[in-house]
């Protein structure tokens, strides 16, 4: 319980190189907050960014898991996984700059905008990474 | 005008309380309650889905009936391009009309001609900036009262001018007025529709403050009578129609509106729950390349109407023989000024998604509602009267439900009811004892 005393916690698995349901946790999320009466333009910005962070997840990490808190000042999800990890975070912020493998961006995915995207959308973006352990990416959005 | 105005409404007598249209509807607008189906006016779309599961026909479009013709001293029929598809005996577009003019219409304007107007000026705008992408067409109106309920995100994408149906209609009296030196409101102007929420667009509209339509005739109200009516028709006596060419003929099927445009970056979709997931992928901003949406509620465009009396697939069939006939446009199309054709009137998203107005609040009740799931046998079997338990769950808490509606939680607690019953059935105060107890058993 934050100090308000409300809080809504949403988990799910992010099953990798699924692509069918890619997509199903950030989906339930916009279901979710639009309940909740957030504004519009939250749920939207929030929701892509998650979305994008999803993606992200099936592409690049075998999967992983999404833990959302969604109290009355803030949207906040933590996407971790157990994948390669990213060596130059900084690097892959940049548009355009992807590592997808060849049939993924066939696919047209991973054009380079997940992170940027996901910047762009965020009040907050927090990636921690290691090279061979995983990744976990934070976003926040403010409600007010 | 009332703003919960629907077309779509139930015959009492013939409901039936099945669950069928519950489950079919996609805005979960029904619910059953004392033994008949119950339609929530704020989440109707006017889609027509509970019309056609319905298998007892009490779901009733409601529309204008022939008599509501003699109101009016002149009348004007207004053919959607569907008409066309819905004879047999009608090899031609002509024969329509001439169907129509010998039934006492005194002036057919095609809304075929509409849509092409409508196609022109939506070219014009695909030129400029002025939208952004993709824009989405607002000609079927269960689609832009979806995206007003369901998807504000959407409202600024949405084409602002006025459906081929309007335009139709301001030209139709226009026309019509100045050739005869007559009055407007003498003039009665008529749509013939596959489509219930036509007529909710017509009493109720939304993006426009008025309709310029008076009334709206189900095509299967007409359909007899020009049935007949076409029998007569001899071939010399057919009127000279070149008002709409195939462009705006083709737009009663699914993908016409989108193929009649001057772009390859179109998107055609048709039935209201493939709608349903388009627009939650352009939320995601997941789509790319696209820059015309055409969205139509029925699947197969307006030729897949619930007031359409043809097989939708017959009907589809019959469209090429247009193609063959046709000149691929009607008249030429002058240039309308803004004014003529956008509307005129914002469109305000109506929130019936949000559990309470205060956050706090909003939260406590999501997390009753999610651990009133969790008692809830997940089976969705619609006895409750709502589509789904999670549907239930979220009626308990908003106070128009009750827990003991599931039939399976009433089971669950009239047999721990029965069980305490038995325990204490066997229990008697000390005062009474054994040997009492089995005389009180004998009187």
């Amino acid at each position: 319980m934050g100090l308000s005393g409300q809080k809504v916690t949403l988990r799910y698995t992010i099953a990798a190189e699924d692509f069918i349901s890619a997509g199903e946790a950030s989906s339930h999320v916009k279901k979710t907050l639009n309940k909740l009466g957030i504004s519009h333009e939250l749920v939207k910005r929030f929701t892509i960014a998650m979305y994008e962070a999803e993606i992200n997840t099936v592409i690049h990490a075998n999967g992983g898991e999404a833990y959302v808190e969604i109290t009355p000042e803030k949207l906040m999800v933590r996407i971790s996984d157990n994948g390669p990890g990213i060596s130059d975070i900084e690097k892959a912020m940049m548009e355009g700059w992807s590592t997808a493998p060849e049939h993924i961006s066939e696919m047209g995915f991973g054009a380079g905008m997940g992170l940027p995207n996901m910047k762009r959308y965020a009040d907050e973006l927090a990636v921690e990474s290691e090279v061979g352990v995983g990744t976990v990416v934070t976003i926040t959005v403010y409600l007010s | 005008m009332d703003d919960y105005y629907h077309s779509v409404v139930l015959d009492n007598k013939l409901c039936k309380g099945c669950t069928n249209c519950i489950k079919k509807c996609p805005t979960e607008a029904i619910r059953v309650r004392d033994g008949k189906a119950m339609i929530i006016n704020e989440k109707c779309i006017d889609c027509g889905e509970c019309l056609r599961i319905c298998p007892y026909k009490a779901k009733i479009a409601q529309t204008d009936t022939w008599d509501d013709l003699s109101k009016f001293k002149y009348r004007i029929a207004l053919p959607a391009p569907t008409l066309y598809m819905q004879f047999a005996n009608a090899p031609s577009k002509e024969h329509v009309i001439k169907a129509l003019q010998m039934l006492g219409y005194d002036y057919v304007y095609e809304v075929a001609r509409g849509a092409e107007i409508v196609t022109s000026i939506t070219n014009r705008i695909l030129k400029t900036e002025s939208y952004p992408r993709p824009i989405i067409s607002s000609a079927c109106p269960a689609v832009v009262k979806l995206v007003q309920l369901n998807y504000p995100n959407l409202i600024p994408h949405l084409l602002m001018i006025k459906s081929p149906m309007e335009m139709a209609a301001i030209n139709a009296r226009k026309e019509f007025c100045k050739e005869h030196n007559v009055s407007p409101s003498e003039v009665g102007v008529f749509f013939i529709s596959p489509c219930a929420a036509k007529m909710t667009a017509v009493k109720s509209p939304i993006g426009i403050c008025k309709s310029n339509v008076d009334g709206v005739l189900s095509i299967k109200t007409v359909y007899f009578r020009m049935f007949k009516q076409l029998a007569k028709i001899k071939d010399e006596e057919l009127p000279d129609s070149k008002q709409a060419g195939y462009k705006g003929v083709r737009w009663a099927a699914d993908g016409g509106e989108a193929v009649a445009l001057n772009t390859e970056k179109i998107l055609a979709v048709d039935g209201i729950h493939n709608v349903i997931k388009i627009f939650e992928e352009l939320e995601n901003d997941s789509i790319e390349d696209v820059d015309f949406i055409e969205a139509s509620a029925c699947t197969g465009g307006c030729l897949g109407g619930p007031l359409a009396v043809e097989n939708m697939f017959v009907a589809t069939a019959r469209t090429k023989k247009f193609k063959d006939s046709l000149p691929s446009n009607g008249l030429p199309i002058e240039d309308y000024e803004m004014e003529d054709y956008e509307f005129d009137c914002p469109i305000i998203h109506k929130d019936v998604t949000k559990l309470d107005t205060d956050i706090s609040e909003a939260m406590k009740k999501y997390d009753r509602m999610v651990s009133i799931c969790e008692e809830l046998p997940a089976l969705d079997c619609g006895a409750c009267g709502a589509p789904s338990c999670k549907a239930l769950a979220e009626d308990i808490v908003r106070g128009i439900a009750d827990i003991t509606d599931c039939i399976f939680v009433l089971r669950r607690k009239v047999r721990k009811l029965a069980e305490e019953m038995m325990a204490l059935e066997s229990r008697m105060p000390p005062v009474i004892g054994e040997e009492n107890k089995k005389k009180d058993g004998d009187i």
